[in-house]
């Protein structure tokens, strides 16, 4: 993502997008005033920024880690819900069936992944059949469209490689999976290219409200930013930015949940997403198609203390086993990739919590547990409601570009087709795809600097851009030349380079010169 | 068609390199090598330490000496090597095969071949294949990758290191990053017996006082941006981790080295049937994969620990595939080869008829005074008393006179009676 290097001494990558000046930036003190103020780059600042950098506004995005999507966002199913799952009348519920809808469009605009493959919800009990009927009630109270209540062999006919002691299931066609770091730097990117601007590795310490009504943001580096409006999207911490104006009345709970993604080699075993019956605190432990391809079983939820806690656990792995199994018996803990944790944040009360506050200016967007991907566009539609209602005049900008602009091309796609013509087309336009810096996933060093000159400079941003170094190896092979590459690009030194911002470099330790013999 | 060749070898490691060698002293004269890295040499060019070559050479030299004698007889014979350059896809073509190759330079480029020589070496096993619970911080990476960044650019990754696994990599980078002035608290092995040669165990690991823990395995995997901290368990009975037992080990490091895994995802594009034991091609004996005309050599055959037998290997295979292209397939009888008592795999898979071959094999476990033995129904066709056998160490031997009518080659150990 285009950033502000606010806190870096090397010279800073040369972005074809405006960026503040990085100059003014190392003094560290930047009255710069912006109408808005978002913060947090998750999936809601996101999709606030870019339903915001419609209007004639300056909006600045505060982000503590060193990319978008870092906290939940880039940590959880994937999927586009259909919206049956929760309690009509929830906020919940009315902005995930009102955002389904949206995504057609919006992937459409920003060419990120997305596939509506629906979902199904399985019963094995008779119990299981009465539970099917009261959420398919909800999703009719909910107004989600064309669900069924569908038998046994229909089930099976769907999805061949589920247990044969299914009953029937919930059918809800209109769920989607997606890519989620791919949307969210779709979003953010689109916002860049509209005038927003983003500040990475910047985290808020401190809120105020000065005398003139203005805030006041101040930052652990040292950077002041102020605002007329405040848009709060900080996830788990939602309730520190809150606490900051003595806004006390909600707070935000970790719950933890565990996913594992299985190798590419174990095949399509389901195309729809596949869930149980759910439980008190969950969807429950689903069977997870991605549109990368590889299966992904989970996830787990649990509630924990620490709001860092990204242990995967022995447990939480055999639980998820346990129930994926159960649907879909041939699911073997031995085919896993990797694993990862995400975190919900939960608010007290359990439903989102999106609105004004007694601080006049500062807007909620908080406690967005699942289905928060889902209902990413429709939170930002109803902040920007919001900040019109509290005043901010929102003067439709007439150059704004819904389109994505920088897109490119993915080799990875090209040799799968087989599609040689094509790529020799390319080569002929830019040499760099000709160099293969990936080879597990077929990523080439123009896309590794197409990435970087979006922003990216982590191993892991770059990953979650590129797709290098998610293969078999595991970035064993890749991750050298990634480094290599940011290196050249960006003038950052190889002992700096991180795989997700400071404190996690790679190789932090330089060697005298003259290398001894091992 | 951009070029057509008589042979495509595919890496220019010391495999690809012996075979190319071998096909031109064989009278194979358009001969073409690939490979994907800037330089040729291979996985070599990053182990600077010596013990490569006592076999071949009859000398102690290090990986890039050793590469060097290759690559130098490689230019002496006039062999193209294109480096830069990645082969991407293999398909058939009429009596030929045709690869997609991707070129630095050259950008997309299609060649043809009679034969193809499969080269590709192998990568090593990472940490989500072994799935330890934990957080998923910066500091853990495998050993190879350590190896090639603290060898190539002169950068280490830490001060407190801890390697899981015992691989010859794991056991040489516990002492290379000592003799860097890192602290290398433990290595830990889940199996009963290293994972690594002898000789290493005891030049790096006893000489530097590094702690090797035998039936352990790391339980949990701790710290936020960087790896904080390992819980180390032993092993119970019944190989599970005995969570009461563990302890913990500080560091801001952790390498992998839980082993290696054949590079066949080319193999399989080109149709080439692996083998679930050794993740290499299924081979005849002249080494000739399922898909006619194409060869396997190196460790992208099977992994080998000694860089000698590479060479020894696949300058049989160069020979062979020479031989391919000269005369066309060689017809006869397949005698399957068979694993059989202590035997954890046998390559070739079979052996043509009238031919002489070479066996691979490695144990299932170390032992002490057994005999291999080959077999061809009652006739013995090898017997040979070791004194000690290891996992980590293969053995080859070659075997020629089966009996016209023999229905498989069965090769197995059996214990020695103590005379
Ligand atoms: C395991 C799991 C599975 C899920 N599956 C689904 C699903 O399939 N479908 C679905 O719709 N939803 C799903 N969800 C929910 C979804 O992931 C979340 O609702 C969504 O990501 C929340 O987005 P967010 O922007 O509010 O939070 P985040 O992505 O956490 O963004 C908040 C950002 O604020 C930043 N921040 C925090 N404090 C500060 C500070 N002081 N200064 C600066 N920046 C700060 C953080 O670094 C973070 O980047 C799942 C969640 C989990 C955990
Ligand atoms: C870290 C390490 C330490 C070792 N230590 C010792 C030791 O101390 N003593 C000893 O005798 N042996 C040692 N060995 C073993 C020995 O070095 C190897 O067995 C030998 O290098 C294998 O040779 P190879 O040619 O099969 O594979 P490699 O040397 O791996 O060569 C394969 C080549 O193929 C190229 N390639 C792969 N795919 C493609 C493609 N699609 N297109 C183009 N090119 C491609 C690769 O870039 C590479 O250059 C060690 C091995 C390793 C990995």
């Amino acid at each position: 993502m285009k950033q502000a290097f606010a806190n870096n001494v090397y010279d800073c990558i040369i972005l074809e997008l405006k960026i503040t000046d990085t100059k003014q930036k190392t003094g560290r003190i930047m009255n710069h005033k912006y109408d808005v103020i978002v913060i947090g780059a998750g999936v809601v600042g996101a999709a606030v920024a870019r339903s915001l950098s419609r209007y004639k506004l300056r909006v600045a995005v505060v982000e503590k880690e060193a990319d978008v999507s870092f906290g939940t966002s880039k940590a959880n199913s994937g999927i586009i819900h259909a919206g049956f799952h929760d309690e009509p009348g929830s906020l919940k519920a009315k902005l995930a069936v009102a955002a389904n809808r949206e995504f057609d469009r919006l992937c459409e605009e920003l060419e990120f992944p997305f596939e509506r493959r629906g979902e199904l919800m399985l019963a094995f009990t008779e119990e299981d059949v009465r539970i099917l009927q009261f959420y398919f009630a909800w999703g009719k109270k909910n107004n989600v469209p064309y669900m069924e209540l569908i038998g046994r062999e229909r089930t099976l006919e769907m999805e061949p490689n589920i247990n044969p002691d299914v009953m029937g299931a919930l059918y809800a066609p209109t769920a989607g999976i997606i890519c989620p770091y791919e949307y969210c730097f779709a979003l953010m990117g689109n916002a860049l290219e509209n005038g927003v601007e983003l500040f990475l590795n910047e985290k808020v310490i401190w809120l105020g409200k000065k005398e003139n009504g203005e805030f006041e943001i101040d930052t652990e580096n040292g950077l002041k930013l102020n605002s007329t409006y405040v848009v709060n999207a900080a996830g788990l911490y939602a309730d520190d930015i809150a606490g900051y104006l003595g806004i006390t009345d909600f707070k935000i709970l970790p719950r933890k949940g565990e996913e594992y993604l299985l190798d590419r080699r174990v095949g399509n075993l389901v195309r729809s997403v596949i869930f149980p019956v759910p439980t008190k605190t969950s969807k429950g432990m689903l069977v997870i198609p991605t549109v990368d391809g590889p299966v992904m079983v989970g996830p787990t939820a649990l509630d924990i203390e620490a709001k860092d806690d990204y242990a995967t656990t022995r447990d939480g792995l055999k639980n998820v086993f346990m129930h994926a199994q159960k649907m879909v018996p041939s699911i073997r803990s031995s085919d896993i990739i990797t694993s990862f944790v995400g975190i919900r944040p939960v608010a007290t009360g359990n439903d989102f919590i999106v609105g004004a506050t007694k601080v006049k200016g500062f807007i909620n967007a908080a406690g967005i547990q699942s289905p928060g991907l889902t209902a990413s566009p429709a939170i930002a539609e109803m902040v920007s409601s919001v900040l019109l209602k509290e005043g901010l005049r929102m003067e439709v900008k007439p150059e704004f570009n819904p389109h994505k602009r920088m897109s490119f091309t993915r080799v990875r796609h090209l040799l799968e087709e087989r599609n040689f013509g094509k790529f020799r087309e390319i080569i002929a336009g830019n040499k760099n795809y000709s160099k293969l810096v990936c080879r597990c996933e077929n990523v080439t060093e123009a896309e590794i600097i197409g990435a970087i000159h979006r922003g990216h400079t982590t191993l892991d941003g770059i990953k979650f851009a590129t797709r290098a170094g998610t293969g078999r190896c595991q970035g064993g092979f890749c991750t050298s030349r990634v480094m290599e590459i940011i290196h050249r690009e960006t003038g950052m030194p190889i002992e700096q380079i991180s795989k997700k911002g400071k404190g996690s470099e790679i190789f932090p330790i330089p060697l005298r010169k003259g290398v001894s013999r091992g | 068609m951009d070029k057509t060749v008589e042979a495509l070898v595919i890496g220019s490691g010391p495999a690809g390199m012996a075979a190319a060698l071998a096909l031109k002293e064989n009278g194979i004269n358009e001969i073409l090598i690939v490979e994907r890295e800037d330089a040729p040499g291979g996985i070599l060019l990053q182990c600077i330490h010596n013990g490569f070559g006592l076999h071949r050479f009859n000398e102690e030299l290090t990986g890039p000496e050793y590469a060097e004698r290759y690559i130098n007889l490689v230019k002496d014979k006039k062999i193209e090597i294109l480096s830069g350059t990645c082969a991407l896809d293999i398909v058939d073509d009429g009596d030929s095969k045709k690869a997609i190759l991707l070129s630095e330079e050259k950008g997309l480029l299609e060649v043809s071949a009679k034969v193809v020589i499969l080269a590709m070496g192998c990568r090593e096993r990472n940490r989500g294949n072994i799935a330890i619970p934990g957080t998923r911080p910066a500091g853990i990476m495998t050993a190879g990758l350590a190896q090639k960044m603290v060898n190539k650019s002169g950068y280490i990754p830490g001060r407190e290191i801890v390697i899981l696994g015992s691989g010859d990599i794991g056991l040489i980078m516990a002492r290379r990053l000592t003799l860097e002035g890192a602290r290398v608290k433990a290595v830990v092995e889940i199996q009963s017996y290293p994972g690594g040669l002898n000789r290493n165990i005891v030049q790096c690991l006893n000489d530097f006082h590094i702690p090797l823990y035998l039936s352990h395995t790391i339980t949990k995997i701790s710290g936020d941006r960087r790896i904080s901290s390992v819980e180390i368990a032993p092993l119970g009975e019944s190989r599970e981790p005995q969570n009461e037992k563990s302890f913990t080990l500080a560091c801001d490091t952790l390498l992998l080295s839980v082993g290696l895994i054949p590079e066949n995802e080319l193999s399989l594009k080109a149709g080439v049937i692996l083998d679930k034991v050794t993740g290499g091609p299924v081979v005849d004996s002249n080494l000739m994969t399922s898909v006619p005309g194409i060869f396997a050599c190196g460790n992208v055959l099977q992994v080998h620990d000694l860089v000698d037998w590479v060479s020894e290997e696949s300058a049989y295979c160069g020979k062979a595939a020479a031989s391919y292209v000269r005369n066309g397939l060689l017809k006869g009888r397949e005698i399957p080869v068979k694993p059989g008592n202590m035997v954890r795999y046998t390559l070739p898979a079979k052996v043509i008829a009238g031919t002489e071959a070479v066996i691979s094999l490695r144990p299932m476990a170390p032992a002490q005074n057994m005999s291999i033995i080959a077999k061809a129904g009652e006739k013995i066709l090898y017997k040979k008393k070791e004194k000690k056998i290891f996992p980590s160490i293969m053995l080859r031997f070659p075997v020629k006179d089966m009996p016209e009518d023999a229905g498989c080659i069965e090769v197995f150990f059996s214990a020695e009676d103590k005379k």
